[in-house]
């Protein structure tokens, strides 16, 4: 493999070492220089699978499956393993990831480490709400199987919990049953971010994945606007279309981000514009649930610098007037993102300690890294977020200070207790100064 | 077309040949894997077992293809196994330290038996069985661009695979009139934990999904040699035609 390396590539760290876990029973060697980070198949926007003190135990080699009900739709299989290997196999049986990230090309144990979410957070929750059981291996030799109604909190502790608990060797996960492959998704224009509270008002209970993409150059009256998905998976139908994928690659790292000012503003616009068709219609799972995905190695559109993610979630009461603040402060600095990306989380509590899915709205941003005038307007967003008592995703954060995680995640101190001792990363070190 | 319905897939636990394999199954075929490292082989396999249908059979033992009076019992066994075979896929094979093989003739010699002589004896014996029964069948083997042209910076490897297409050639050669396709693929640069220590990042660099799908397709069609991904015939046909007397000073 190449240097690992998160996905918005940022932060540039290497570690002492790098080992490849070749299957789920290869012992983790003594000899590596400690502390250990697992790092998957590199596709958070954040520090929380590098080191730069330590070593990497690569886990992409553990990809096997391991055990399949295909009655009940329980799947057993490596952690290494990913949603697009799982995909491949589970989909043409009738079955699907009860929640997605928006990419395919993350691992499960990524996704159960960062409890990742999907566009049905209202409806089914978080990744871990699906985990039945996951086998934690310590670094002094212990394994243990975890499962959600155990007496001891380690299955709390290693839902969201970073990689920091120990190695996740396998997970078993229930899926849920499908038709097909393809989803029924409606699409509506909205004008403002009033208009968005009330569309999602009135299409969340029907729905059980929305998602809404705002376009975040625009100002005053028009501030907000933008196109409100809401999708389904698609009953029996006699006649499916024929899908033809259509995957790109980004050959090399241009000199400068493609992402500026100009191409920005004319992305949100046509983005804007775009056709809708709120009766709904036929589209396949992949561009829906990973339209990104098509595009190998989109990073590299913002160049060698790379770029900042920025993922809050604000609480409901403060949700209205917080999103609206952020909106502003980003159009002002013209710094905007590609696409501003808005949902609402449901009410169901995330199993893990540490997990970032709480009730309240959250807003996911990108930036190319433009040094510190980025860094400033991230700080500035981090007091709208802070004041409004909202909290940071780790999975997508390279910058945040300790304080604010600390202020995010509550539950810290009850989780430190699980570390493995030989274990950190380079974002823990960061945030538990 | 070629029927790849009953398979021996033999260095069965290497990154292109599970993942040839992972095809295999899917399109239906029973398969037999030897691979050298019995837990991992035990991982994979069952791995396999979850992928394939009731009726598949997935079986396989652990064995060192270095040692070569076992290599008739391991086809033995896995003719028993599948009760026939349409295809071997022989993917067994290390990358060698070249600068190691330089310092010691011992080295390379170790070098050259796994990847040439150990691949010779089982094609010798697969031929002659494929020969007799005259059902045709597919006898596929990884070789390397490596064996294409000798390279300083690793010729030991080179000349292993270089002798492994060429016994190939001569086979297919000798096994045309039986309507047995000798397959040869040479892949270039692969993703894999062989190749760890390489920068990896480049566009010549394939996933070994990528060339496992490859291999399937050029053993149902019967391909006599195959560049994996494509793109590397054009390559080596340039770097086959710079003339040695400029070849010898680059520093390839």
């Amino acid at each position: 493999m190449s240097k690992p390396c998160s996905w918005n590539r940022i932060p540039d760290v290497t570690p002492k070492a790098a080992y490849h876990l070749m299957h789920r029973l290869d012992p983790i060697p003594e000899e590596l220089p400690r502390p250990l980070t697992v790092y998957g198949n590199g596709r958070s926007y954040s520090d929380v699978g590098l080191t730069k003190e330590g070593s990497l135990l690569l886990t992409r080699d553990m990809n096997r499956l391991i055990e399949f009900d295909g009655y009940q739709g329980i799947i057993r299989c490596d952690a290494g393993i990913t949603l697009a290997q799982l995909l491949e196999f589970i989909v043409p049986k009738g079955w699907f990831l009860p929640v997605t990230p928006g990419t395919r090309f993350a691992t499960v144990g990524g996704c159960l480490a960062n409890d990742v979410h999907g566009k049905n957070h209202h409806a089914l929750g978080s990744f871990g709400h699906h985990v039945r059981a996951f086998e934690l291996c310590r670094s002094d030799g212990s394994h243990r199987v975890c499962r959600p109604d155990d007496q001891e909190p380690w299955f709390a502790a290693t839902i969201g919990g970073l990689g920091l608990t120990g190695l996740i060797r396998w997970v078993e996960l229930q899926l849920i049953s499908i038709e097909n492959p393809w989803m029924w998704v409606a699409s509506h224009r909205f004008d403002d971010l009033e208009a968005f509270w009330a569309m999602n008002a009135s299409l969340e209970s029907d729905w059980p994945y929305t998602v809404a993409w705002i376009d975040c150059l625009a100002k005053g009256q028009a501030q907000g606007r933008g196109i409100y998905l809401a999708g389904r998976h698609a009953g029996p139908q006699s006649d499916l279309p024929r899908y033809r994928s259509r995957n790109w690659e980004m050959p090399f790292d241009p000199p400068l981000s493609l992402v500026n000012s100009l191409s920005l503003k004319a992305f949100n616009q046509l983005y804007y514009k775009q056709k809708v068709c709120p009766s709904g219609k036929l589209v396949h799972h992949a561009p829906y649930f990973y339209p990104l995905d098509a595009i190998g190695q989109w990073n590299r559109i913002y160049g060698k610098k790379g770029f900042y993610q920025y993922q809050c979630v604000i609480p409901p009461h403060n949700a209205q007037a917080a999103t609206s603040e952020l909106l502003s402060t980003i159009a002002k600095r013209k710094q905007g993102s590609f696409l501003a990306v808005l949902k609402t989380f449901g009410e169901k509590p995330s199993l893990g300690l540490l997990s970032f899915p709480r009730p309240g709205t959250t807003l996911a941003l990108d930036f190319p890294n433009k040094g510190q005038a980025t860094l400033d307007l991230l700080a500035d967003l981090d007091a709208i977020v802070l004041d409004a008592g909202g909290a940071l995703y780790p999975a997508k954060d390279a910058r945040m200070p300790a304080a604010m995680f600390r202020a995010s995640f509550s539950d810290w101190e009850a989780f430190t207790p699980f570390i493995d001792p030989a274990f950190s990363s380079h974002f823990w070190q960061r945030v538990s100064l | 077309m070629n029927t790849l319905n009953r398979v021996l897939i033999l260095g069965a636990t290497s990154a292109i040949a599970e993942q040839t394999a992972r095809l295999l199954v899917a399109q239906g075929a029973h398969v037999y894997c030897v691979g050298r490292n019995p837990e991992k082989l035990q991982l994979m396999m069952d791995d396999l077992k979850v992928r394939a249908g009731s009726g598949q059979s997935i079986d396989g033992q652990a064995a060192d293809l270095n040692e070569m009076d076992r290599h008739e019992s391991l086809i033995e066994a896995a003719q028993t196994a599948l009760g026939n075979l349409d295809a071997v896929l022989i993917a067994h094979g290390t990358l060698p330290d070249q600068k190691a093989c330089e310092k010691e003739a011992e080295q390379a010699l170790k070098e050259i038996q796994i990847n040439a002589l150990s691949v010779i004896s089982l094609l010798t014996l697969l031929a002659n069985q494929f020969e007799a029964r005259q059902q045709g069948g597919v006898l596929a083997v990884i070789s390397s661009v490596a064996g294409d042209r000798g390279r300083q910076s690793n010729y030991v490897y080179g000349a292993a695979k270089g002798m492994v297409s060429l016994f190939m050639q001569g086979l297919r050669n000798r096994l045309s009139r039986s309507k047995i396709s000798v397959v040869t693929i040479k892949p270039g640069f692969v993703d894999t934990p062989m190749t760890d220590g390489f920068e990896k990042s480049g566009p010549l660099w394939a996933k070994p999904e990528v060339i496992a799908k490859g291999i399937v397709l050029a053993m149902q069609k019967g391909k006599d040699e195959v560049y994996l991904p494509g793109f590397w015939w054009g390559i080596m046909l340039i770097i086959r035609h710079i003339p040695e007397r400029l070849f010898k000073r680059l520093s390839l």
